[in-house]
């Protein structure tokens, strides 16, 4: 696309000119470095509650995000009217971070090369709403047809469609159309006079409206979500204290994001909070560990071809062969440790400050046939899916909560056990990884990442691993 | 814009929406503005000023619902506006409970609920960095293990909240708040931990002292270093408040209208039941002035109220709003709550645990081996179960003393228990935020460790 053609040229008559002198405004109090962030953002969602559409809802929003560095000080201020007068009013409240004379007056804005990543021509946002409503309503019939305990269903369908442009004062001109959409499906299952046990399944990414049509159809997830609630009808109370664990390919890919992922943002690190900091080129895991996050994998939802500082973005390895290779790097933590940006900075919306973040994180594929790993454990935990995770950066240690686990006795998969939460410390608990499957899978595409207040869509992977020791939350 | 502006725009989306076509219409419309520093190592890091506004509707066509929002109140935003909201209503099913609330049910609390403050908006910036820099040098200054800093931040805002239906409801009120924080690093050696400690008021003069917030967060940070990860084991577990208002968070979701009519709740069907212990009573009330949770009207125009939720440990009410009200035969409790998209969904006013009489000093000295939990991590909490589990820091009671941190451990049990088992209630309830809870002792837990 070409900033001519773009919706902000075309729909609100910005010029390069006008992008100039925003950004010379910007600069007007001195500061190294300043930026504009315009987005306009299209969403949608439709919900499904007993076999109800209950809900269904679009709307629009649109803001332009200005921000000038000087030093190590930030100055933000945005505005949700594109109107001259409010960005030049945003541009100077942003200005005053700084205090000197204005260093820069000309900026050679240049829309460079760039990945072409989602290259969907209609987004699921344009398309019918007619034929979006189907996806909830084939999803809570797939979950209740699935089996008969299953007594309530909840599907939601979301998708958005996110043109940006960013401008910066050192010349880059960049623009992106990012579509993303989701469907996502809770199940309830009982069994007659007793507790129920709820489960979701979804997926997603940067596709068009066929991925639900023809990959992976609400039948799919909705079966998914109601096999998991059914299985865990049966759950034992999950073990307590340290054990043999091994995850299932995919999701348990969260391990990585809460574990190391985090620890390695350059913020942190430049910071000295991390646990992380100063370990470059020192052993952080087994040598059977290489980790990377790369947001260039075509349709991901973690996936950007240019992050939202108008970088592209890139494959980084962060752990390789156990050894810890590289933080994410974003344009402030980047120019003050002086490496370049690894195209990581990442921010929720025009209103908020771009921070380093993950894009879709996975460990690469071993060797070791995932059912040999089982086979090998006498004694363990089988986590299959998980919930959310968390991590404190500072101490290090990370915890991820085991949706669909079950026992390994004598090399099998046994009994299922209810939720339980594993617990570990990032720079050790990769330590103890002794084997590592040739079944690298990344997740479906529902996920989540939270930081400092702010949301973005990751994905995540992993092959089948067995960790030798990791703390469980259960009871018994 | 003037307040009479937005309260007329609301007004006009309604008649717009029902000229189109709509049989009912509830519109919202959000104005605010936020100021943010943040310092670090005793110098500015990054200031943040802006202010922004939405509006969303929500119309009925018969039993069809649909809903949309902008953040472009030009006359084009708003026409387009009411169209996608007709537009997507085409799509959804009849429900028969859809609706507004009964006509005779709206209304507002009236009188000075002191939930704004000129002061808010007449903040200094510079005074704000000030206040920043102090509580971040009080930390520096309490011990010289804080060596390093993630940094402290003053934040203030201000708000107008703006509702109008068709059934002649329209009503607004307007909120500020401030708040300091700061998130020390405690290092010794190898140990390396952060804490954090903050401050929130609506009226700056309420805020603590910067010294005061720094201080305390050094000491929270200072006292997790050096941590031991304990052998598994069950024992009584103590929840000081800011780890105590974590459980009023279950106790939310577990009373929350939505989830009872589904029987995704393990409250479900427990009205008039002993679920708590008799020292436990929990209230919800969004009357009291001044306090974070407090409102004059819910987000469907229902005036807001004081609902027991548990007394002495019987289950008295749900939370709802008219929906879930509908679906269970009951009335809504004035909790309906929503952003600018979509159905209301439901909220809490100030949600709170009652005080008991007991010093959380004596609570602690009546446990030979326990744990006293400061942070939790991690979301392992599962309503429809009541199954808990999540990671914990804190510190070990021995003998009635805190003797040594604790790290990198679980805990857990189930909430229909740890609700049942709850032997002691602190004195020392306190508001900083809409949930609150005071010093809590659960009598047994498993620690998942060593």
């Amino acid at each position: 696309m070409r900033f001519a053609d773009s919706l902000f040229a075309e729909r609100f008559q910005i010029s390069t000119a006008d992008l100039n002198r925003y950004l010379a405004e910007a600069l007007s109090q001195g500061g190294d470095y300043a930026d504009l962030y315009f987005e306009y953002l299209l969403t949608s969602s439709i919900g499904i509650d007993e076999s109800i559409v209950k809900s269904a809802t679009q709307g629009v929003s649109m803001g332009v995000g200005v921000r000038v560095i000087s030093g190590e000080r930030t100055g933000y201020a945005y505005s949700d009217d594109l109107a001259p007068e409010k960005i030049r009013k945003a541009a100077n409240v942003a200005a005053h971070i700084a205090s000197g004379p204005s260093k820069i007056d000309k900026f050679d804005l240049n829309e460079g090369v760039r990945h072409n990543l989602y290259p969907v021509l209609t987004a699921p946002t344009e398309t019918a709403l007619a034929d979006r409503v189907e996806l909830v309503k084939r999803a809570d019939r797939a979950a209740r047809a699935y089996d008969s305990r299953v007594f309530q269903v909840q599907a939601t369908y979301a998708d958005n469609l996110r043109h940006v442009l960013v401008a910066t004062s050192d010349g880059v001109l960049s623009l992106d159309r990012q579509p993303l959409a989701r469907l996502s499906v809770h199940a309830l299952a009982r069994r007659k006079g007793e507790t129920p046990q709820q489960r979701h399944s979804g997926g997603g990414g940067r596709v068009d409206l066929d991925f639900f049509l023809k990959d992976k159809p609400p039948e799919y997830f909705a079966r998914e979500a109601a096999r998991e609630a059914i299985a865990m009808l049966d759950a034992a109370e999950a073990p307590a204290g340290e054990m043999t664990v091994v995850l299932g390919p995919g999701w348990p890919g969260v391990l990585l994001h809460e574990a190391v992922g985090h620890g390695l943002e350059a913020d942190f690190n430049r910071k000295g909070v991390s646990a992380f900091s100063g370990r470059i080129g020192q052993k952080v895991a087994s040598e059977l560990c290489t980790v990377i996050d790369d947001g260039t994998i075509h349709s991901r939802r973690g996936s950007l071809n240019v992050d939202d500082e108008g970088q592209p973005t890139q494959r980084n390895v962060l752990i390789e062969n156990g050894i810890l290779r590289g933080y994410l790097q974003d344009k402030l933590s980047s120019t003050l440790m002086g490496s370049a940006s690894t195209g990581s900075g990442r921010r929720e919306s025009y209103a908020h400050i771009p921070m380093p973040r993950m894009t879709n994180t996975f460990m690469l594929a071993g060797q070791s046939d995932p059912e040999e790993i089982v086979r090998s454990v006498p004694q363990g935990l089988y986590c299959a899916n998980f919930g959310g995770g968390q991590v404190d950066i500072t101490s290090g240690n990370f915890v991820f909560s085991a949706s669909e686990s079950y026992l390994i006795e004598d090399g099998k998969i046994t009994r299922p056990v209810r939720n339980a939460t594993l617990i570990g410390n990032g720079p050790e608990a990769l330590k103890y990884v002794s084997m590592v499957g040739n079944d690298l899978k990344l997740d479906e595409g529902i996920g989540v990442c939270g930081k400092a207040g702010q949301s973005v869509p990751v994905g995540l992977g992993i092959p089948t691993v067995r960790i030798d020791r990791m703390t469980v939350g259960g009871t018994a | 814009m003037s307040e009479n502006h937005l309260l007329e725009l609301a007004n006009d989306v309604v008649r717009m929406a029902m000229a189109r076509g709509a049989t009912g219409a509830e519109c919202t419309i959000g104005e605010g503005d936020e100021f943010s520093a943040e310092v670090r190592m005793r110098e500015v890091e990054s200031l943040k000023e802006a202010g922004s506004r939405g509006a969303g509707l929500r119309i009925l066509i018969g039993k069809r619902t649909g809903s949309s929002y902008t953040s472009d109140l030009s006359a084009e935003g708003i026409d387009r506006l009411v169209r996608s909201a007709v537009e997507i209503a085409d799509i959804t099913s009849e429900d028969p409970h859809a609706g507004l609330p009964d006509p005779d049910e709206l209304g507002s609390v009236p009188g000075d609920l002191q939930l704004y403050s000129a002061a808010i908006e007449n903040l200094d910036p510079a005074r704000n960095i000030d206040q920043a820099k102090r509580a971040e040098a009080a930390a520096f200054d309490t011990d010289p293990r804080i060596s390093n800093s993630d940094g402290a931040s003053f934040d203030s805002g201000t708000s107008r909240h703006v509702f109008a239906n068709s059934l002649g409801f329209s009503g607004e009120y307007r909120t500020g708040s401030c708040s300091l924080s700061v998130s020390p690093v405690a290092r010794d050696g190898e140990s390396m931990e952060r804490d954090y400690w903050f401050t929130i008021a609506r009226d700056p003069a309420g805020l603590q002292a910067p010294e005061e917030v720094g201080r305390i967060a050094a000491h929270r940070a200072l006292r997790r270093l050096h941590p031991v990860k304990v052998d598994t084991q069950k024992v009584p577990v103590v929840f000081e408040p800011r780890t105590a208002r974590s459980l009023l968070d279950c106790i939310f979701d577990a009373v929350h209208g939505m989830s009872i009519y589904r029987q995704e709740s393990f409250l479900a069907g427990k009205l008039g039941e002993p679920v708590a212990a008799e020292s436990v009573t929990v209230i919800d009330d969004a009357t009291i002035p001044g306090l974070f949770g407090t409102s004059p009207f819910d987000d469907e125009g229902v005036p807001s109220r004081r609902t027991p939720v548990i007394e002495r440990g019987i289950l008295k009410n749900y939370l709802l709003n008219s929906y879930a009200a509908r679906k269970l035969g009951m009335k809504t409790t004035g909790n309906a709550s929503r952003g600018l998209a979509g159905n209301a969904g439901i909220g809490h006013g100030n949600f709170f645990l009652e005080a008991g009489v007991q010093p959380p000093s004596r609570i602690i000295a009546g446990i030979s081996n326990g744990f006293f939990v400061t942070s939790l991590m991690g979301f392992g909490v599962n309503i429809v179960t009541g199954d808990y589990s999540r990671g914990a820091t804190g510190l070990w009671i021995r003998d009635g003393e805190l003797a040594f941190a604790v790290s990198e451990v679980t805990i857990a049990g189930n909430l229909r228990d740890m609700l049942l088992s709850m032997e002691a209630v602190g004195n020392d309830l306190e508001f900083s935020g809409s949930i609150a809870a005071p010093t809590l002792k659960i009598g047994e837990m498993t620690v998942g460790g060593k």
